[in-house]
């Protein structure tokens, strides 16, 4: 009796499978001189699923590459890395990805490049227009379907590269600054609809940013990485402020002020250190 | 081709209230166009006119520099009486002929083998000397060989100019691969593309813009590896008639067919811009006059 309730809770916890985890990841990149470069060092790290999880760190300390680990897009030199207790070897599949640089493709109009994500994976011509069209106008971009991406402002833009990673639903929804491009408001517009679009399906998110605000304003968990080279974890702090959130609201309260002096207080140790690291290198340089 | 669109020409109507900016611009603009045309009639008429003169009515000079009456006549009894080779529209027909079909199947085949060796690592690293070695032989000398195998027929020709054409289109078509944003491939592949749907929906589109560009250059080719191919033996089209003229010492018939073959490349060159036009139709509008660039001819 008792050993089988024993295994009965195994079985339960091999079900909640941490969305991803990743445990002494390191990645090397090798140079064009020849020379290997350690963009990451042993890192870990762990998000549940349904978690809202934002990366802080100064620039290249290796917040683009663990996403790109994440995704099976780059495979690391040593450790390990699993979704949903799966160590990742090809793309990971169920995941959606908004990258830092615009991805969305300039010779498909809105509701073509919408409609990709479905069509790739088998769905009809007519369904995944549907679909995308629905999409769209969750995004707020209802009568922009024709466009081609050029005739979009940049905002709008975005708006397209959310709704086509989120058309597949993923359970991973990956973003790499996706917003820094925006202006203020347009950025408060985005990220409250982004939190808006999350409570629907519940994704575990991970969000890189630079802006330690929207990091706390957004994230269930902020992750601070060190400067590179060799970024690894630095400090992960819990955000416990209540949801529902207004991103523009949120920052006044004294919890929030709270953890931002407390997080902020690791993250500028580590923008010191990348700042000088870069300032050497002009100096040498010079 | 640009259009130029006259700024605030849709939408805007200020018209009533001010006599507006807009239509003083617009004024400008238009007597800005005639000055252009005008100064470009002005000088048609100095090149030709000068050369009419200084040939004057000297029988050598007109022997061997033709003159531009001598070329209009020359056009005319061609046109009415028909060539020495038969009428003038066959011969044009068999240039264009051989230049079309070649064109068409060596950009086909310079695109798929460009995105292939682009795509495809391994053929890239085994295929890439050949390629280059072959690249550097004077390719237009093969046409003696193809006219000694294939005989006087069209066929010599047609391969002479898939040879010319082939190249220029399969450097363009393969550094277009290598130039595809990687970005754009991540993308598609995360949304769930397989690697023939990326090479269908993101690298061919985004390539397309250097294998356009090279389509012009090689309509050129594909007219010059025509007319050298009938040049080198033939019986019929353009490269013949440019050949008898030169045997008769008419320099008028020599000039009258370089005419004809200017016409046909501006006709191509419209129809190539057209397609750019069609299948480019996502890009931001582009900045600059000059439609196309040297047509090698
Ligand atoms: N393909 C690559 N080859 C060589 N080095 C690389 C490659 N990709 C990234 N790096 C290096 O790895 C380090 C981390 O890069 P990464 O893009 O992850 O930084 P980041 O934290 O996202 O920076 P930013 O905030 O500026 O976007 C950088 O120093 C970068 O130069
Ligand atoms: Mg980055």
């Amino acid at each position: 009796m008792s050993d089988n309730s024993a295994r009965l809770f195994e079985t339960r916890l091999a079900d909640v499978d941490p969305a991803i985890e990743l445990r002494g990841v390191t990645k090397r990149f090798t140079t064009p001189d020849g020379s290997a470069y350690t963009a990451i060092k042993e890192m870990d790290l762990r998000v549940e699923p349904g978690e809202f999880t934002a990366i802080v760190g100064p620039t290249g300390c290796g917040k683009s590459t663990s996403l790109t680990l994440i995704s099976g897009l780059e495979r690391p030199t040593a450790g390990t890395v699993e979704v949903h207790g799966q160590v990742v070897k090809n793309i990971t599949p169920g995941v959606g990805f908004m990258f830092q640089t615009d991805a969305i493709l300039p010779w498909k109009t809105v509701l073509d490049n919408v409609a990709m994500g479905p069509r790739f994976r088998g769905t009809a011509r007519r369904p995944a227009e549907a679909k995308a069209k629905d999409w769209i106008r969750r995004v707020g971009l209802a009568g922009f379907e024709d466009r081609f991406p050029h005739q979009l402002s940049g905002g709008m833009r975005k708006r397209v590269a959310l709704a086509q990673s989120l058309i597949n639903e993923p359970a991973i929804l990956l973003m790499d600054e996706p917003f820094s491009a925006l202006d203020v408001q347009t950025r408060a517009i985005m990220s409250n609809e982004l939190l808006h679009l999350w409570d629907e399906t519940r994704p575990a998110v991970v969000f890189v940013t630079h802006d330690l605000e929207e990091a706390i304003a957004l994230a269930d968990k902020v992750v601070v990485m060190t400067a590179g080279p060799g970024g690894t974890v630095k400090a992960t702090f819990q955000i416990d402020l209540p949801r529902p959130r207004v991103v523009q609201e949120i920052r006044f309260q004294q919890r929030f002020v709270d953890l931002y002096q407390q997080i902020w207080e690791a993250l500028r140790e580590e923008v010191d250190i990348a700042y000088s690291q870069t300032t050497v290198a002009a100096e040498k340089v010079a | 081709m640009a259009t130029i669109e006259a700024p605030g020409a849709a939408g805007t109507n200020a018209a009533d209230s001010a006599p507006s900016n807009e239509r003083i611009y617009k004024d400008r603009l238009r007597k800005h166009k005639i000055t252009v045309h005008l100064t470009q009639a002005a000088v048609l008429i100095v090149i030709f006119g000068g050369w009419q003169l200084l040939v004057g009515t000297d029988s050598t000079r007109i022997i061997l520099f033709g003159a531009p009456s001598g070329i209009i006549s020359q056009l005319v009894t061609w046109f009415r009486d028909g060539t020495a080779l038969g009428p003038l529209w066959v011969q044009i027909v068999v240039t264009l002929e051989e230049a079309l079909i070649g064109f068409f199947i060596g950009s086909a085949l310079g695109i798929v083998s460009g995105i292939a060796l682009g795509r495809i690592r391994f053929l890239a690293e085994v295929l890439g000397p050949f390629i280059k070695v072959l690249n550097s032989i004077p390719r237009i000398v093969l046409g003696s060989l193809f006219v000694l195998i294939l005989g006087l027929g069209i066929e010599s020709k047609i391969l002479l100019v898939i040879v010319l054409v082939f190249f220029g289109v399969f450097f363009n078509a393969f550094q277009g691969v290598r130039e595809v944003d990687r970005n754009f491939i991540a993308n598609a592949t995360i949304l769930g593309a397989s690697r023939w749907e990326v090479t269908r929906q993101v690298v061919l589109p985004s390539a397309f813009t250097w294998i356009i560009a090279s389509l012009h250059v090689s309509f050129g080719f594909a007219l010059i590896g025509a007319i050298v191919g009938e040049f080198i033996g033939g019986s019929q089209g353009l490269g013949q008639l440019i050949k008898n003229a030169q045997g008769t010492f008419n320099a008028n018939g020599v000039w009258a067919a370089m005419v004809i073959m200017a016409i046909v490349a501006l006709l191509a060159e419209f129809f190539i811009g057209k397609l750019e036009h069609r299948l480019l139709r996502w890009r931001p509008p582009q900045l600059g006059s000059l439609d196309s660039q040297a047509s090698g001819l």
